[in-house]
Formats: C-alpha cells, structure tokens, sequence
C-alpha cells in the first residue's frame, strides 16, 4: 500500500549556471534565471510503500513522517533563498528536480530508520509544474 | 527516476453523438452531452516527460521546449474550437474525453519528432480533465 503525507514551504531560488551566458541561460531557464531570484509556494507530497501492520493497521504512523519532514525539509528549506542558505544549491542549481533529488535523498534514510520504504517525492512547484522523483533506480 | 509534469489548459466545444446509433439511443448513453448545438469545457492536460536530469542543469527539459512541443502540437490545434466540427480526427470518432486524450497523445508523439529530432520519445504520461470531476489518464 501506498501512503501520502503532504507539506508546503515557501523558499527563493535563481535557476542559472554562472559557466553560461545569460542568453543560454534565459534560453534554458527562462524567468526562472533573473538574477535576484523570486519565490514559490512549494507543495511537497512524500509517499511511503509498506504493508498493513495486522495490529495498529497502518503502514507507518503518519505522525512520525510529518515529524521527518518537518526535522529534514521544511526546518531547513522554509523561507530561505535556497542558492544561498541551503546546501548543496550554492554549487548545483535549485530547478525543481534537483530539489525533488535532495529532498529524496534527505528522507530516505530517516524514513528506512523507521522501517518503511520512501515510494516517491512530488514537489510541485507551481499549479502548473511538478516533479516526480523515486531514487536512482526508480522504486 | 524523474519525471516532469506540466499543466497547461485549452477550451472547446463538443456533441456527444454517435451517427451509427439512434437519436433514442444517443439521448439514453449520452444524455444532456447530445443536444444538437454542443457545449464547451474548460479543459486541464497535464502532460508528463521522463528523464533523469544531470545535475549541472538539473532539468528533465527546458521548461519552454516542452510549452513550445505542447503549444504547437496540442493547443493550437484544439483551443477555442469545436472538436466535431474543426477537426477532422473526429468526424467518425465521438469526442470523448478518452478519445480526445487518445488523439491528443498522437499528435504530442508526432510532434515529439518534430521538435527533438533524433530523440527518442519520452513522454511518460498524459492525465485530462474534462470538468474538475472528470479526469482520464493514459
């Protein structure tokens, strides 16, 4: 069974790589790369795949999720400007996927510690962009 | 595995009516969808692509190659028209949303070649609303 806790945060970033041009950048990024940044309100949906406990009959107290997200994600990303403030956006550029990436790679292991399985990220960027992430290898 | 999912939105108009079948017949299977005149809905697609991005561009696709792919494709083609009237894809096909969705795919895969030539195809899903009750996924 699959299960889904969601989340918001609300963060800057700029999309450019500074090895390119601004036109190649505008051309990749769009407004997206105008350089003192904008910001978004981010929807963040984690999903965890596990069986039924026969006993409490859930597959992992969402409590204890909403407590990794909180403690992993948002504590760290909510009202930042994530190229500054959030490691590793000072080095690669915060699109959305990467975003979806680091937020996986945040959780996974908290989320193994608890005994279950991360499933996937959704992190929706706007009403209209989102991105799906389910590790390296797809889960 | 990343996949990049964008909505974008188009009206039309459309009957629901199969010629082969009785006027009876229409009015029991597709009810108030078969008054003669049409009606229209605004429609949501969300079409998605796979990739997975290298991280020193961090993009499964520039945002504005897969609007330009979608636009030309897609919403040019079918915003503000009347589905049964405009285009030709449904003179003997009913412009359901499972059709309209079906034929919506063979343009996005058509055009796909168009605009990434030598790429091969990487769409990895389309999901259609028809009304915000009504949605169909492929």
């Amino acid at each position: 069974m699959l299960i889904t806790r969601k989340a918001e945060f609300s963060a800057s970033h700029v999309c450019s790589d500074p090895s390119l041009s601004p036109e190649e950048n505008e051309r990749l990024y769009g407004r997206e790369s105008r350089p003192h940044g904008h910001g978004h309100n981010y929807v963040l949906e984690v999903t965890l795949r596990g069986d039924v406990d026969p006993v409490h009959g859930m597959v992992l107290d969402l409590k204890a999720l909403k407590g990794i997200i909180r403690d992993r994600v948002l504590n760290v990303y909510d009202h930042r400007f994530l190229n500054v403030e959030v490691p590793p956006f000072d080095r690669i550029v915060p699109t959305a996927e990467n975003i979806a990436r680091d937020i996986w790679r945040r959780l996974d292991a908290p989320v193994a510690a608890m005994g279950s399985t991360l499933h996937s990220v959704r992190l929706h960027e706007s009403d209209d962009l989102f991105v799906d992430y389910s590790g390296e290898e797809g889960r | 595995m990343t996949t990049l999912t964008k909505r974008y939105s188009f009206a039309a108009s459309h009957r629901l009516f199969a010629p082969s079948l009785t006027e009876e017949r229409n009015r029991e299977i597709f009810g108030k969808c078969a008054n003669p005149f049409g009606h229209g809905h605004n429609y949501c697609l969300e079409v998605s692509v796979a990739g997975d991005p290298d991280t020193s561009r961090g993009l499964t696709m520039p945002r504005a190659s897969m609007d330009g792919w979608v636009e030309d494709s897609v919403l040019d083609r079918i915003d503000h028209t009347h589905l049964n009237a405009e285009l030709p894809e449904f003179l003997d096909l009913v412009p359901t949303s499972e059709n309209v969705l079906v034929v919506i795919e063979a343009w996005l895969r058509e055009g796909w070649h168009k605009h990434f030539p030598g790429q091969a195809l990487r769409l990895a899903g389309l999901r259609l609303e028809e009304t915000p009750r009504n949605s169909f996924r492929i």
